[in-house]
């Protein structure tokens, strides 16, 4: 027994435990949701399990729904997900990006077997692919923020460098930019979704750099408590974090999968099931924003809701152009705006963003 | 970034990530050093967490706070005693599921209180002396747990190589049966240093929940406990390199973090890669002189003690 293989064993030990909690009932269908974090994490996870509690509640004893919470991405997570395959399972949401490639290999071990797999881009006949437009409320978020700092500069916590990651931080400073040509937006890479102290010391670095605003695309809600502690502003992330900053949020972008989790798991019980592509923005009700915060001036939240209207019927588009990329080449031209491939592979910054993107 | 400013801000932040590792590494060194190896320091971290956590929200008196953290992380220990050293199970795997096990009781512990904030520790705030540029607020402005554990540290190391305890302590750690035969209680004095690892752990876990991100979230520690595990290796069971050794590895974090703020053209993943680059380039070092490991390594580490033998 070497130190190296203690996180399959952690991995194993927890598979194991979950799939003899989920032996006992045998009547109802099975559905499986495997998550990258903690359900407690009160970001990203938890807003999936709020997902997985409306189809439980919706569809009562028609269905029993399982989860695996923690689970590392990459060869770990194949495991986890082809237990819960095996396990009789009739549908199984993996939630992070990082499932892309394991749901595949396990969705072509197990045809039956239905997948839905979150932000990433790969498809099968048995894989649906679906996401949200988060970065559409990244651009209203941007319109507020470049409103209120006073520093023009502003924080962002990335976790790693995807197009799912990027597409945000662009679309938050196309939109600052519109409204405050001077904004500068600095990025600090921690290299994980989930760890509170590195997220912490992020946000205390980019403060100490001079950002008065802080964004994250990271799960838990350190950042917006020294954001609190630090007198500057932030924006929470997947849910409403205001109670960890009651005077620092401007508000949150809120994921809501309830509507779309409960359609699918009806479609797969009804044979209607059919592997697509669902990427929804405001419109679908799949993103959404927290109460704004009462500091922010009534007209610039009459700015926002006129973004946000625009966006839901077509009349603003966040990547139209004119504007550039981060080495002055040209993102999109007047009148243009990037289609949905060019967003969902985009890996290059606009101007504004500072710093180098890793490749 | 003009003139040293930035210093201040960095050496603050450092402070913060290093101290839980401080923490849970003097612990489990002094676990160790009596020749048990305890895998289980993120379990008995996150349950000193939440325990410290809810004591303080409950409460509001954080000195309690700390106190039923490290009580919370004794009796963890304790249980780990139980099964090791008296039921004589395997150190690797009993600890392995002390992880797990911690994982687990601390989310169950702490489900009500899952998005509660609390207040942060308060800090230390002298007039005149924490008002000193630069050092002022380095020196005079912590929470009463970071000067802890520069007091843990220093007495750890006093009682191991200045007090006739410690020298038993080391003894035990280096040949039980030798230690055994001249009378000691090799069990008792194991269960003794445990328990200490144990204490440590969770006031490091509290140290998390009460004053470095103050609030309470399952698994929070995300992996510290395992760094601090590996501290001591680096340390090659050392305490004063086991403080060294944290605040180098909290500082690098910090550092390669204010570069990408800063915009420096480094890629991150090399800064991110830089503590474990000098955690290994640091083993290489002090290998090559194999005298040094072996003088200061427990010889009896991970061995059961059979008292009949």
């Amino acid at each position: 027994m070497t130190l190296k293989s203690i996180p399959s064993l952690l991995g194993a030990v927890a598979v194991a435990g979950s799939m003899l909690m989920g032996a006992t009932a045998m009547a109802e269908d099975k559905i499986g949701f495997v998550y990258v974090g903690p359900v407690g994490d009160h970001g990203w996870t938890y807003r999936h399990d709020l997902g997985r509690q409306a189809v439980q509640n919706e569809l009562g004893d028609k269905v029993k729904t399982t989860f695996v919470e923690s689970v590392k991405e990459g060869p770990d997570s194949e495991r986890v997900i082809r237990q819960m395959a095996a396990d009789g399972h009739k549908l199984i949401f993996t939630t992070s990006f990082g499932f892309m490639n394991p749901t595949l290999k396990v969705a072509k071990q197990f045809p039956d077997v239905k997948f839905e797999h979150a932000t990433g881009y790969k498809r099968a006949d048995n894989v649906s692919a679906y996401s949200a437009r988060f970065y559409e409320g990244r651009y209203v978020v941007g319109k507020i923020v470049g409103n209120m700092t006073k520093s023009n500069v502003i924080g962002y916590i990335g976790s790693f460098p995807i197009p799912e990651v990027v597409r945000g931080i662009n679309a938050l400073t196309l939109a600052a930019k519109s409204v405050n040509p001077d904004i500068k937006v600095k990025v600090a890479w921690v290299s994980t979704w989930y760890d509170p102290g590195k997220e912490a010391d992020a946000a205390k670095a980019l403060i100490d750099q001079g950002a008065d605003v802080i964004l994250q695309h990271t799960d838990s809600p350190a950042p917006l408590q020294v954001a609190e502690e630090r007198g500057v502003w932030a924006v929470g992330q997947a849910s409403d974090m205001s109670r960890f900053a009651p005077k620092a949020q401007l508000t949150a972008i809120i994921d809501d999968w309830d509507g779309y989790y409960v359609a699918r798991t009806k479609a797969a019980l009804d044979g209607s099931w059919k592997s697509e592509d669902t990427w929804g923005g405001f419109n679908t009700g799949m993103v959404d924003l927290a109460p704004y915060n009462k500091a922010i001036p009534a007209d610039l939240i009459a700015l926002a809701e006129k973004t946000r209207n625009g966006i839901e019927d077509g009349s603003i588009l966040p990547f139209a152009g004119p504007f550039n990329k981060q080495d002055g080449s040209v993102g999109a031209k007047d009148g243009e705006a990037l289609d949905d491939g060019t967003l969902l592979g985009m890996n290059w910054y606009v101007e504004g963003v500072e710093g180098e993107l890793p490749k | 970034m003009a003139g040293f400013d930035w210093i201040v801000p960095v050496i603050l932040t450092m402070i913060t990530a290093a101290t839980p590792l401080v923490f849970a590494g003097i612990g489990e060194l002094i676990t160790e050093k009596s020749g048990v190896l305890n895998l289980g320091v993120e379990g008995m971290m996150l349950v000193g967490a939440v325990t410290g956590f809810i004591t303080a929200t409950v409460t509001g008196n954080y000195f309690l706070a700390v106190l039923a953290a490290a009580f919370a992380g004794s009796v963890m220990a304790f249980l780990f005693g139980v099964l090791t050293l008296s039921l004589m199970a395997n150190q690797v795997a009993t600890g392995l599921a002390l992880t797990l096990f911690g994982v687990g009781l601390s989310a169950l512990m702490g489900q009500e209180f899952v998005g509660m904030p609390v207040d942060p520790l308060d800090k230390l705030y002298i007039s005149g002396l924490t008002d000193i540029p630069y050092i002022g607020p380095i020196i005079f402005g912590q929470d009463g747990l970071v000067y802890l554990s520069f007091a843990v540290v220093a007495a750890v190391s006093w009682f191991l190589y200045k007090t006739k305890a410690g020298l038993i302590l080391r003894a035990v750690g280096d040949s039980h049966d030798a230690a055994h035969s001249i009378g000691y209680s090799v069990i008792g004095i194991r269960y003794l240093a445990v328990m200490f690892g144990g204490a440590m752990s969770g006031i490091g876990g509290a140290y998390l929940s009460l004053a470095y991100t103050p609030m309470w979230a399952e698994n929070m520690t995300a992996g510290r406990g395992w760094i601090a595990l590996a501290l001591i290796v680096f340390a090659t069971w050392k305490p004063g390199l086991v403080l060294i050794g944290a605040y180098m590895f909290g500082g690098i974090t910090i550092l390669q973090l204010h570069a990408q703020a800063a915009g420096l053209d480094v890629p991150s993943q090399v800064l991110s890669m830089l503590p474990y680059v000098a955690t290994v380039l640091v083993l290489v070092l002090i290998s090559k002189d194999q005298s040094r490991i072996r003088k200061h390594a427990p010889a009896c580490i991970g061995k059961i003690f059979h008292p009949a033998a």
